[in-house]
């Protein structure tokens, strides 16, 4: 049989289930916040370890103009390789019917009829290309689908100046391709970039790479020195054309997945630990008023003869009974949250596998905060009660002591009447208490504020990144550097408004130890179409004549500022070694640029006046005849449509951010509401008596509810602006922890967010204080006056 | 007549809000086994504050109070957690039970932790609840409450019963079995009990009757017969 004082806990919490659950809600939202986060981390963590795993993903890529397959003896017999996997790979435009706009597809080669050792396909449907077949591809599956493509249909491609009809025969995912980003795109756009894989053969005598390669991947024995292998690879490859190996941690795909996840990591870290701390701090704060009012009670147990230790004990029971009903709702939700967030993960990166399981160390983690917050704030109540002389805690608490304040002499107060009086005293009276649940609002506003600014923040990057730092409609990429007069062709184009050159060339930025993998890119003077753009000033800083403008996260990487020289390796052509000034310093929020002179880089490279990439300005009406131009050009191997970037960029954000949004308000809204609730709900039992009384006295119901909720309406419009200001610092914190070598985050909140943060705090109040309202409604006077529970 | 409780020039003095307030002003008293004495002055004469001492539920400004061989004042905290445990029971005048426990298991409650307790079930068929076990509080009528707080305060059978002004909240017609229920407490399992009221009708169901008045006794009668509740009328 269960003991009546156990009982009691059962019942109390039963008695007390609004409150029960809406402080449930509030250890639930710090929960589900750091399940959800952990989860989704280490589920795509795992993912993708498994994911590298089994489909042989490289450890090193390296690219070269042409190599003989002989190289690739001596590739394998560099100390530390295990396995060499050699191929040819390319870019080329494709022409989809019914698609104007050109769309780039990379070619991969794969061994005849087979799989190849290195960097496996994920077939999803159909089969590999046959051994003897020259026309037979697989697509990578997000491309097809994007096109509506299936086996046995048929794409063209021009392939090194040659159109050829393809036929699709299957479709697959590759761990080397799992952000499947065309040249120069910040976003996958399926749409618009697609890989092809292609048997060997037909492709080497398409690019005449007969009996050579382009393309080589290795992978690694163990506990094998990279940068040493990396280092003997580039120069076997050098006198090939190599243009510098790089190891996983930079291919491309695999940046960005990783990229992503350290974002994910940040996020995990910073935004859920904010929450739980916000919950923790919450729970601790209702829990100390919730057992103070029951100072009765404590009284009367200890009257039985019941130990401080025995009631200590029993409210423990009773707070860990509140716990597990919030640790219950969170786990469901945190971990429901988390496969939804790592489903679209998942999909955004087109895992052909997915490892879910809720985190137990997060679970773990999550439960003991809320647990230790909730019983260290019922404590010190419990504790209070004890101090006390039984007879003394179930006396009700002698009258709180008001004092006459010279306040109240002056005119403005003689204009407020009597029930705004006792609302301005009993905040006054217990000012600790008003801070703590003036804090709990602003914290809830401060979370809605610091959830929502992130799409204020991607707007304002994208606004700058695609509307201030780059004017042109369409960037193309030469499939070598072309001299200068080849400007002209394209001025020649239909529809073509203005056109300027552009170069970028790999190349290794070094001072002292200090070494940085990235490119230079070369504009001319006046660049327009995509200028130097600085978001510190939002103002186009001038290309100088000699000496790199960096972008401020490059310099800090390397310790550099204006007037120092930087150690240049360029990766290209000659593979000249030079030392260069710094100039000029910009602040980008993405990547980190490296501005140098066009001219000035031609003369670097010894070469002449020559160009890799052109930015176009477009008329718009005659777009569809600039395209089938261009699908025409043979020297073309990337087009970059600005508008096409800025679909896919605001695609994404949409897609991924505001699932992200709406997750993390949903939840500042459980703890607006939770704490809105509870203290409403606690004055009402505190004060139940009080209000009795006034109704006995002739107070209408929405005068005591004035009188009442008034003083929650005060404290909570003292709330909303504080928790605009935490938000804001919030949203600081967030944007210092956010900075990767992919993309800062701007600090901007715009004033609609402010304002949705404050209109949904003030919704979820508003729907709290219904709720007591319909309470005070039904006060029952006589009872209330008779006895005291 | 053996001694049980011994009390000797106490004194109170609290404060309550910014006001100091003597409450006991140098009290003496005896109460001897097995009787039953009743404790009649007006409000504010300090009685409360007596029973509260005298049960361990506060503490003295100064003076002494002894139980048997324990002495109360200067106990700490545990030491009168174990007095009011294993010695005393307690009935209120707003019965204080605890509302979301049902009559039995607000008995339970205290037949839990004390040594030799009745059956819970018992105890409120003494005081003639035996229909009434499974009902909460709110289903109960005031002076059904009572009786289960009179039955909590036996169920431990404690040596002394205290209870304060336990008909105040009552009609008379209520307020009557109550007092029968304490009555027959007392005899039939001899507890000491004081009973606090201003009703001086309830004072002839006393043995002694202590006359208290501006925080000490005034006068100390003694009943030679005690007169049954069902007699009283007010």
């Amino acid at each position: 049989m269960m003991r009546a004082i156990n009982r009691k806990v059962l019942r109390d919490l039963w008695h007390l289930r609004g409150q029960v659950i809406a402080i449930g809600m509030v250890v639930a939202a710090g929960i589900a916040a750091l399940i959800m986060s952990l989860s989704t981390l280490e589920a795509l963590d795992e993912t993708t370890a498994a994911y590298y795993e089994r489909y042989r993903f490289g450890d090193v890529f390296a690219w070269v103009k042409r190599a003989p397959d002989s190289v690739e003896k001596r590739i394998a017999s560099i100390p530390g390789v295990r396995t060499v996997q050699t191929r040819v790979s390319q870019y080329a435009t494709l022409d989809i019917v019914g698609f104007a706009e050109p769309v780039m597809g990379r070619f991969v080669s794969l061994p005849a009829g087979r799989q190849p050792i290195l960097n496996q396909l994920a077939l999803r449907s159909g089969r590999l290309p046959e051994g003897g077949a020259d026309d037979e591809v697989v697509l990578n599956e997000p491309f097809a689908e994007a096109h509506d493509l299936a086996n046995g249909d048929e794409i063209v491609a021009v392939i090194n100046g040659h159109r050829r009809e393809l036929r699709i025969v299957g479709t697959a995912l590759s761990p080397e391709f799992v952000y499947a980003l065309g040249p120069g795109a910040l976003m996958p756009d399926d749409m618009r970039f697609g890989i092809l894989w292609m048997g060997h053969t037909a492709l080497a005598a398409a690019y005449d790479l007969k009996g050579a390669f382009n393309n080589v991947s290795l992978v690694l024995e163990r506990n094998t020195n990279r940068a040493q292998v990396i280092q003997q690879l580039d120069r076997v490859l050098e006198r090939y054309g190599g243009v510098g190996a790089i190891a996983r941690k930079d291919q491309l795909s695999n940046w960005f997945v990783m990229n992503e996840m350290e974002q994910l990591k940040t996020m995990s870290k910073i935004l859920p630990t904010i929450f739980l701390v916000i919950a923790a701090f919450l729970t601790n704060m209702i829990m100390a008023r919730l057992v103070a009012t029951e100072r009765g009670q404590i009284g009367l147990m200890k009257a039985f003869g019941y130990s401080n230790y025995e009631v200590g004990l029993h409210y423990a029971r009773f707070v860990i009974g509140i716990v597990l009903v919030g640790s219950v709702i969170g786990i469901a939700a945190g971990t429901w949250l988390g496969r939804m967030n790592t489903q679209m993960y998942a999909d955004l990166f087109r895992f052909p596998l997915l490892l879910y399981r809720p985190s137990t160390s997060a679970i773990a983690i999550a439960v003991s905060v809320s647990l230790v917050s909730a019983l260290l704030g019922s404590a010190g109540a419990v504790r209070q009660a004890t101090r006390l002389p039984p007879a003394q805690a179930m006396q009700p608490p002698a009258p709180a002591a008001f004092r006459r304040m010279r306040l109240w002499d002056t005119q403005a107060a003689r204009w407020l009447d009597q029930g705004s009086r006792i609302i301005v005293r009993n905040i006054l009276r217990s000012p600790m208490r008003s801070a703590l649940t003036t804090l709990g609002v602003a914290a809830s506003v401060g979370l809605l504020v610091l959830a929502m600014q992130w799409n204020d923040a991607l707007n304002y990057l994208g606004q700058s990144y695609f509307f201030h730092a780059q004017h042109q409609d369409a960037t193309i990429g030469l499939a070598e550097p072309q001299s200068e007069t080849i400007l002209h062709d394209f001025e020649h184009l239909p529809g073509v408004l203005a056109v300027e050159p552009m170069r970028i060339v790999g190349a290794d930025l070094s001072v002292g130890p200090l070494r940085h993998r990235g490119s230079l890119t070369g504009l001319k003077e006046d660049a327009w179409l995509q200028p130097i753009f600085d978001d510190a000033s939002a103002k186009v800083v001038p290309v100088r004549p000699n000496g790199l403008v960096l972008g401020t996260v490059l310099a800090d990487k390397l310790g550099v500022s204006i007037g120092d020289q930087v150690w240049l390796d360029v990766l290209e052509g000659r593979r000249p070694q030079i030392s260069m000034p710094v100039v000029g310093l910009i602040e980008t929020y993405i990547a980190m640029p490296a501005f140098v002179h066009i001219d000035a880089l031609n003369r670097l490279l010894k070469e002449r006046p020559s160009v890799e990439y052109v930015n176009l300005l477009i008329d718009r009406r005659d777009e569809a005849a600039f395209y089938a131009k261009l699908k025409e050009l043979p020297m073309v191997s990337a087009v970059m449509l600005r508008q096409a970037a800025i679909d896919s960029f605001y695609g994404t954000i949409v897609e991924h951010i505001m699932v992200f949004i709406t997750l993390f308000s949903s939840l500042a809204c459980a703890l607006g509401f939770g704490v809105a609730y509870n203290s409403a709900r606690i004055a009402l039992s505190e004060r139940g008596r009080e209000l009795a009384t006034l109704r006995v006295l002739g107070f209408s119901r929405g005068e005591i509810s004035y009188i009442l909720l008034g003083e929650i309406g005060l404290l909570i419009a003292v709330a909303l602006p504080l928790g605009c200001l935490l938000g804001r610092g919030l949203s600081e914190l967030m944007a210092t922890a956010f900075n990767t070598e992919l993309f800062r985050v701007p600090m901007m909140i715009e004033p609609s967010t402010y304002g949705l943060s404050v209109i949904v705090a003030l919704a979820a109040t508003l729907l709290s204080a219904l709720v007591v309202r319909h309470r005070l409604d039904h006060l029952d006077l006589i009872e209330v006056l008779k006895t005291r529970e | 007549m053996t001694t049980t409780l011994t009390v000797r020039d106490l004194t109170k003095t609290y404060r309550t809000g910014e006001v100091e307030v003597h409450a006991l002003r140098g009290a003496n008293l005896d109460l001897y086994e097995g009787e039953l004495v009743v404790m009649l002055g007006p409000s504010g004469s300090g009685k409360s504050t007596l029973l509260n001492i005298i049960g361990g539920l506060d503490t003295a400004t100064s003076g002494t109070v002894r139980f048997r061989d324990h002495q109360l004042t200067g106990a700490d905290e545990s030491e009168l957690t174990r007095f009011r445990r294993d010695h005393v029971g307690f009935v209120f005048q707003f019965y204080n039970l605890i509302p979301s426990l049902t009559a039995e298991e607000n008995v339970a409650l205290v037949t839990e932790i004390a040594k030799r307790p009745l059956d819970p079930a018992a105890a409120l068929g003494i005081v003639g609840l035996s229909e009434r076990v499974n009902h909460f509080p709110a289903q109960l009528s005031g002076g059904e409450q009572q009786r289960v707080a009179i039955a909590r305060a036996i169920a431990k059978q404690p040596e002394l019963l205290l209870c304060d002004e336990p008909t105040g909240a009552l009609d008379s017609e209520t307020g009557i079995l109550v007092l029968e229920a304490i009555d027959q407490v007392n005899r039939e399992l001899g507890t000491t009990t004081a009973v606090i009221t201003h009703n001086t009708v309830i004072s002839s169901m006393a043995d002694r009757v202590f006359h208290i008045a501006d925080g000490s006794i005034a006068k100390i009668e003694e009943n030679a017969e005690r007169r049954s509740p069902a007699e009283m009328a007010w």
